[in-house]
């Protein structure tokens, strides 16, 4: 029996310093990158420890012992579970794969480790895209990929010596020498219609609009900047106090705050009947809001795709909106709503809490006394008491008590939309008005360059709808009677100097243009699914590309990047030879004079030969010759000067007509 | 993963008719082309694309355009890698091989000239378990030092030399095989111990009789100088003593090495001896002549004297 010869296993050099240092640069930005969804305590751990070990690798080379490392992966994977609770999933799976990342620093010491430790990095950079993947994040994790190219270069013995930041370059010249390709591939690559495994997690929760309102919870929404959605017209856009976008309309006051009346409560009714004079069709691109209402200018007409049409003219998708979603609708600009309010319609808009309010009541009441019969003179009375009242728009309001309505009205005087809807609504209902409060966005900001509305979150607004008797539902935004800004401007103009430093107006104005970018990167980017893949070929006449063509047009295309690419590696590139070519220059001038240079002839022969068919110019000739043969055979190399002394000659030379 | 790797490698040596045209030994220069130059993935590239396949389904997965177009750009990337690895080795040329000295036994050192019209990085150089990496300037000369261990004394010829590289990212590696038409020459390996060359005692007796006795230079007086030694009639010319200073005997002996004194051994033993008084006489900075059958090389001193009688030892059949 034999046993095997030990195979003489090559002992792998450590890395040298370059190498590491560009590896610690990679994992310092994956960490970076993955910092704004871990917890802060996590990414300071790991900071800690990246910076740690990069002093102790400076300082001599060696592996972290065994000893360290295993109690700081337990510690690890002991802190992922107990900030998410298990270890699968979006975001604990991402802490953990950062967290390892860093930990394999500690052991890394050979080019293997090394190799494996940079791929991993590209997976961890990958994973951070799961969680923004706007413009600027995609263009920060694709330059964290120069690091990690840089330093899978670093790995390969024997270079030429570079700064940390030349080394960076080539990887730069190989991204974007391979970007075509990479493009093409996205085009091409088949999208899948649904997903393999689990239900994509829902992405970082934005606020968005509730299906209720109380005061002061839609402060978070009216600092929120981000885009809630892009609205493109056809034809010219509504005027700026018409943009008015309905999400929700509630209708249940609990003497606190308003509720969105639920089909499950109200039991299914027909949409509210609509008379409309003028339309406008319109183009909505929304943000994802996992919730199912779409926002809908003014009244919609009727509903699209895969979305109903409620009681009260709402959209509600038939399932939440969790991806960005494009749809088109046509809403009334002019028109009567609900000409005929039905009794239990006209007993929920009057409904109220009975022992709330108590002054708000009170006055409501000395109102109807006042105007009788004159619904609009008793709506006049109350946009007047906003306007001359003494109330103030501001976003930060004082607290108020159990009776808000009245507290607002007759104390603090201050607040803004939702406590202006809910106290004009209130008020309504108590003078007999039907009455309702309607939730939703107003304004945005006109991108000319692209010819859309950009609406954001801070967009939010409530007003309310009164019935009036022959007129139906009207809108009444009470807020436009404090600070009509807030409508014809919008929220930034009217939340005045109450906003952060960077919302001021010359950077707001930069975001607004800006933000044109981030449509093109939203709509031809992240929005390229599966749906607008199978219409990429429509501009050709195919109608329906399906996965076998994109299949075939892959392959077909890569064959010919790679044969482009072939083509490039292939080219032998001859070296400059600048004597030959003044050489020729002369050989061109003398064949113009029918002094054609054969083959297989040499130079002098041939300079001999056109010496004698020229006799007037032998003298210049053989010196020209005897010129070109010391700087061709006399030097390895042509010194400059004679070679330049030579070429002006040749420049010089010219063929004299013989006369014979 | 390395192992099925070299397997790989074989089979596609055995298989390729390319290659196998290369096995024949070729004159220098070599320059490498498309035609013989290989390239197969690492064992890191196969993982790597492993990864970047998990990376393409995850993308798909969760429907997330921005990290596909990041794996498509790591793939593309890739892609070009194999590229610039195979540029890094196309158009490279091995102009000349020059061959230190070595006796038989020991190992050679060989410096190797490879010149370039462009830069290239990274490129490693295997011969025997020996590997050195190196890079080249754009239109410069690199010198590869290498070396191979000898067996016997004579003409040894280089075995193949494989070229290869891993540049840029490590994903591919690309090889070719250099078959140089060279020889490296190695002396033989002197015997151990054994008698000294015989010396003609004429020649220490003349020596001897001529010792101190020509008249080279007149110089200073030295305190210690022999008073016999005081050049009188010149001292009487100048303001001190001068004293005559003699010329120092030849110590060299000239030694005559003879392929035919030696008779009595057989033909490995004599080569044997003879290197090692050779070693001696040019350890004892003498002159010496060698007899060889067929090659008489007269009597001088000095290193390149050296090497010439040891080559002509070693080329003795």
């Amino acid at each position: 029996m034999t046993t095997p010869a030990p195979r003489r296993k090559a002992v792998e050099p450590p890395i040298d310093s370059r190498a590491f240092d560009l590896l610690s640069l990679t994992m310092a930005l994956v960490l970076g990158l993955h910092a704004s969804h871990l917890p802060w305590w996590l990414s300071m751990a790991l900071a800690l420890t990246l910076g740690g070990r990069w002093w102790q690798r400076r300082q001599r080379a060696g592996r972290v012992p065994n000893w360290l490392k295993l109690p700081l992966l337990a510690l690890l994977t002991l802190a992922v579970i107990v900030q998410y609770g298990n270890i699968f999933g979006r975001e604990p799976g991402s802490a953990l794969a950062v967290g390892l990342l860093v930990l394999k620093l500690l052991e890394t010491e050979t080019v293997r480790d090394a190799r494996v430790g940079t791929s991993f990095a590209c997976f961890g950079l990958m994973t951070a895209l799961l969680f923004d993947q706007g413009l600027i994040a995609t263009v920060a994790v694709a330059l964290g990929l120069l690091p990690a190219l840089a330093s899978l270069r670093a790995l390969e013995p024997g270079q030429a010596p570079t700064s940390l930041a030349r080394g960076l370059l080539p990887g730069l010249a190989l991204s974007a020498s391979a970007l075509p390709l990479a493009l093409l591939a996205f085009l091409l690559v088949p999208r899948l219609s649904s997903p393999l495994w689990g239900a994509p997690s829902p992405g970082p929760a934005r606020t968005g609009l509730s299906d209720s309102m109380s005061p002061g919870n839609f402060t978070d929404l009216l600092t929120d900047d981000h885009p809630a959605m892009r609205v493109s017209f056809d034809g010219a856009p509504p005027p700026p106090d018409r943009r008015y976008f309905r999400a929700y309309v509630m209708w249940n006051f609990d003497g606190r705050s308003w509720r969105y009346l639920d089909v499950r409560y109200a039991g299914p009714r027909e949409p509210a009947t609509l008379e409309a004079d003028s339309s406008i069709q319109y183009q909505i691109s929304l943000q994802p809001t996992h919730q199912r209402v779409l926002p809908a200018l003014d009244v919609p007409l009727q509903a699209p795709p895969q979305a109903s049409l409620q009681a009260d003219r709402e959209v509600l998708a038939d399932k939440p909106v969790n991806d960005e979603l494009n749809y088109s609708a046509r809403s009334a600009l002019r028109y009567r709503l609900q000409s005929n309010l039905d009794e239990r319609s006209r007993r929920l808009g009057l409904r109220l809490p009975a022992d709330f309010n108590p002054r708000t009541q009170a006055l409501a009441a000395q109102w109807r006394q006042r105007f009788g019969g004159n619904d609009a003179a008793i709506v006049q009375a109350a946009l007047t008491l906003f306007h001359d009242g003494g109330f103030r728009y501001t976003l930060a309001p004082a607290p108020l008590g159990r009776d808000s309505v009245d507290d607002f009205l007759f104390d603090t005087h201050e607040g803004f939309c939702e406590h202006y809807a809910s106290a004009f609504t209130v008020l309504m209902r108590a003078a007999g008005i039907p009455a309702r409060v309607v939730t939703g966005y107003q304004g945005g900001y006109w991108n000319k360059l692209g010819n859309y509305l950009l609406v954001r979150y801070s967009d939010a607004h409530a007003w309310s709808e009164v019935w009036l008797a022959g007129r139906g539902w009207v809108r009444i935004d009470p807020t436009g009677a404090v600070r009509p800004e807030r409508v014809s401007l919008g929220a930034a103009a009217a939340a005045g100097d109450q906003l952060s430093w960077y919302r001021n107006d010359w950077l707001q104005g930069l975001r607004n243009h800006w933000d044109i970018v981030n449509r093109w990167w939203d709509q031809g980017v992240i929005g390229f699914d599966a749906l607008r893949q199978r219409g990429l070929l429509t501009p050709f006449g195919i109608r329906d590309t399906d996965t076998a063509t994109l299949g075939v047009l892959l392959a077909i295309s890569s064959v010919l990047f790679i044969a482009i690419g072939l083509a490039w590696a292939l080219l032998r590139r001859r070296p400059r030879d600048p004597l030959r070519d003044a050489l020729r220059e002369l050989e061109r001038r003398l064949a113009r004079k029918g002094i054609v240079r054969g083959l297989t002839e040499g130079p002098q022969h041939y300079l001999g030969r056109a010496a004698r068919a020229l006799p007037g110019q032998r003298d210049e000739l053989a010196r020209l010759m005897s010129c070109y043969l010391e700087l061709r055979y006399a030097h390895d190399e042509p010194p400059p000067e004679s070679l330049r002394m030579f070429q002006r000659a040749v420049q010089d030379f010219r063929v004299v007509n013989v006369v014979k | 993963m390395r192992d099925p790797l070299q397997r790989l490698q074989r089979w596609a040596e055995k298989r390729l008719p390319a290659l196998t045209r290369y096995r024949r030994p070729e004159s220098l220069p070599i320059e490498l082309h498309r035609r013989r130059i290989y390239i197969v993935p690492s064992g890191f590239g196969i993982g790597f694309s492993i990864l970047l396949l998990v990376m393409l389904v995850g993308a798909l997965n969760y429907a997330n355009n921005a990290a596909l177009l990041l794996t498509c750009l790591l793939g593309a990337a890739s892609a070009a890698s194999m590229l610039v690895a195979f540029r890094s080795l196309d158009g490279l040329r091995l102009s000349h091989i020059r061959a230190g000295h070595a006796i038989a036994g020991q190992a050679i050192e060989l410096a190797l000239a490879f010149d370039s019209s462009r830069q290239r990085n990274a490129i490693r150089l295997d011969l025997g378990g020996d590997t050195v990496a190196f890079a080249i300037d754009a239109s410069a000369t690199a010198q590869v030092k290498l070396t191979l261990p000898t067996v016997q004394r004579g003409w040894q010829p280089l075995p193949r030399l494989r070229l290869w590289s891993t540049w840029p990212l490590g994903l591919f590696r690309v090889w070719s095989w250099l078959y140089p038409d060279q020889s490296v020459l190695v002396w033989p390996r002197p015997e151990v111990a054994g008698p000294s060359p015989h010396a003609p005692a004429d020649d220490a007796r003349h020596m001897r009789l001529h010792r101190g006795d020509e008249l080279a230079a007149l110089r200073d007086y030295r305190v210690g100088d022999p008073q016999r030694h005081i050049a009188w009639k010149a001292s009487a010319r100048h303001d001190h003593l001068l004293v005559k200073d003699f010329e120092q005997p030849q110590s060299r002996p000239q030694w005559q090495l003879d392929w035919r004194q030696l008779s009595a051994l057989e033909n490995e033993a004599r080569i044997a001896r003879l290197a090692r008084w050779l070693n001696e006489a040019q350890a004892q900075r003498c002159s010496y002549s060698l007899w060889l059958p067929g090659n008489e090389i007269a009597s001088n001193s000095g290193p390149l004297h050296y090497a010439h009688c040891m080559n002509a030892l070693a080329q003795l059949p």
